[in-house]
């Protein structure tokens, strides 16, 4: 009987030979990342449960991104918390600048393929873009792993997504994982994992399987699988040892169900407001106007979505009553596309250039919307009230499909 | 066997962490302050009229969204006693064993249930709604002992030997 991926990896993490989906078993962390929000709550509750050192240091990535810079006058107590906790238990790995944690948390190389990864954030499940097993957990379970190194997880079932071909010109993976999530449902993936394979997925970057795994907690995902390749290997810095090399799925594996895509029939696509899987074709909404656009987020924040934006943008300018706002996703993001001369561009055509972090994504900073106001935005939630007030209207789309709607003024392919 | 009675809040599909709290509103120093803005996205009312011992009864993929743990201790801070629903999150599920609110999964007294109406719980037997019974499941046996030690805290309390 063959293995799924997340089989694979959390049998190999707790050293047995198979696990099956329902399995309640004790994994062994290989690294956790605490974000800026989570951290004061982190360490009341880890000290509360009477713990006087961590597991391993090293092993923890403490990164300051919600906040950053602060926007509230009381944020920068998280600051100081946070680095009260660095100091007192000899943590190493902390970014208190340097872009959102879950760029970071690959793009630094915290995290390789087959590690088992938790995050105080919903959207870890982005470290399976190179086949690590990483979901987001509450702030009372990072504090029992800090003290103990250990975390329970229920084995997933699996569901399959296959796709293969070329994708249109102009569709980007944001539209697939977008697709994907309206023909699940938001809770269509709810406790499972989904292992993506094919032809689309072998030929894709590292950076658009982020976006894909990132967005696969709007199914409700317990995570993503994407099987480490040479891209992968290259990316974390790495040669693929032999247990990262048999991380794909078997053939005679038991998955729940598999959904099959041909690429050619994938469209530029939006999440409508107020619901990521309200799912419609671009050109069904064509002419609705718009107030505002935000390029950037964990979900769609990185250099190739700042060349797909500066590629439509280029010679042409942003619509005079729109804002376009454009946040890299990190530092390193932002100095290669400054170096490369892609910020120049958008810069010309008019956007707004932000320091790197999670920016308007988490609605806390840079660009806040009223009643009434509609946004086209890359990053990966459209709930009530996340951008301002309950009546903003936000609707979730590529880069590319972002870019166009910035030069239109209105919805647009 | 466990049984209480408590006023229904009748809640939708996908009621969202970020319904439940507002990022805006996740610096604020404490629970008990953060506690007002529960649900004001959807109904602002909603967290003022709320009291102690009541229960919301919602549909599917209730909690789902971020990884906030601040949704369910919003909601156990504002005395509702459990949830109940279609369905649950998996982190939102997590979350609320380990501080120990207590989730219900049953698929059809949403549909039946009014808002206001009055309904008794009786811990992993049924609710009882009109005189109808509505049956539910019980946890697996980790999570158990997880709300036996009275959350996850108080379980880590007695590994380190403070209990």
């Amino acid at each position: 009987m063959g293995q799924t991926m997340i089989e694979k990896i959390i049998a190999h993490n707790i050293g047995v030979e198979s696990v099956k989906p329902g399995d309640i078993v004790t994994t062994e962390v290989d690294r956790v990342m605490l974000d800026d929000i989570m951290i004061p709550f982190i360490v009341d509750k880890f000290h509360e449960m009477g713990f006087t050192k961590v597991w391993d240091p090293d092993k923890i990535v403490l990164i300051y991104d919600h906040l950053v810079p602060a926007s509230q006058q009381d944020d920068t107590r998280h600051y100081r918390v946070g680095d009260a906790f660095v100091k007192e238990y000899g943590l190493t790995h902390v970014h208190r600048s340097d872009g959102i944690c879950h760029q970071l948390m690959t793009e630094a190389g915290y995290v390789k393929p087959g590690d088992v990864v938790f995050g105080t954030d919903s959207h870890t499940t982005t470290y399976g873009c190179v086949g690590a097993f990483s979901t987001g957990i509450g702030y009372t379970e990072m504090a029992a792993i800090l003290g103990t190194g250990n975390l329970w997880v229920k084995v997933p079932e699996t569901i399959r997504v296959e796709i293969q071909g070329t994708l249109p010109e102009g569709v980007m993976s944001k539209d697939i994982i977008l697709r994907l999530i309206g023909d699940l449902g938001a809770d269509g993936a709810t406790y499972r994992a989904l292992e993506f394979v094919g032809s689309t997925i072998d030929t894709m970057t590292v950076a658009s399987r982020m976006t894909m795994a990132n967005m696969a907690i709007e199914a409700g995902a317990k995570c993503a699988m994407f099987t480490p390749d040479e891209k992968t290997a290259e990316y974390c810095g790495i040669r693929l040892d032999e247990f990262q090399k048999s991380l794909k799925g078997d053939r005679d594996a038991s998955y729940l169900r598999t959904i099959t895509y041909q690429a050619e029939d994938f469209e530029p696509v939006m999440a409508c407001p107020s619901q990521v899987d309200k799912i419609r074709k671009v050109s069904e909404l064509e002419g609705i106007p718009i107030d505002q656009v935000f390029i950037g987020s964990c979900t769609n924040g990185r250099l190739e979505d700042l060349q797909a934006a500066a590629k439509v943008l280029e010679g042409k300018k942003v619509a005079p009553f729109v804002k376009l706002i454009v946040t890299p996703a990190s530092r390193r993001v932002y100095e290669e596309a400054l170096a490369c001369g892609v910020l120049q561009i958008l810069g010309k055509a008019g956007a707004i250039i932000t320091h790197p972090g999670c920016g308007l994504c988490c609605g806390r900073t840079g660009g806040i919307l009223c009643d009434g106001e509609r946004i086209v935005a890359t990053n990966n939630r459209n709930f009530l009230g996340r951008m301002g007030t309950s009546k903003v209207e936000i609707y979730l789309a590529s880069p590319a499909t972002a870019a166009a709607c910035a030069v239109a003024g209105k919805i647009t392919v | 066997m466990e049984q209480f009675t408590g006023r229904v809040w009748r809640l939708g599909d996908d009621i969202d962490t970020d319904i439940i709290i507002p990022t805006e509103y996740l610096a604020l120093k404490t629970i008990e302050e953060m506690k007002q803005y529960g649900f004001e996205p959807l109904r602002p009312e909603l967290a003022a009229q709320i009291h102690d011992g009541d229960v919301i009864v919602a549909g599917k993929n209730f909690g789902c969204g971020s990884s906030r743990e601040q949704a369910p201790e919003v909601i156990k801070a504002l005395g509702i006693r459990c949830v109940i629903a279609k369905s649950f999150a998996r982190i939102f599920f997590r979350n609320a064993i380990n501080n120990g609110l207590l989730l219900i999964e049953q698929p059809d007294l949403y549909d039946d249930v009014k808002e206001g109406d009055t309904i008794t719980v009786t811990v992993n037997q049924a609710v009882d709604y009109q005189e109808k019974f509505y049956p539910i499941t019980s946890l697996p046996e980790n999570l158990v002992e997880i709300i036996h030690a009275g959350g996850l805290v108080k379980a880590m309390r007695r590994r380190n030997g403070l209990v």
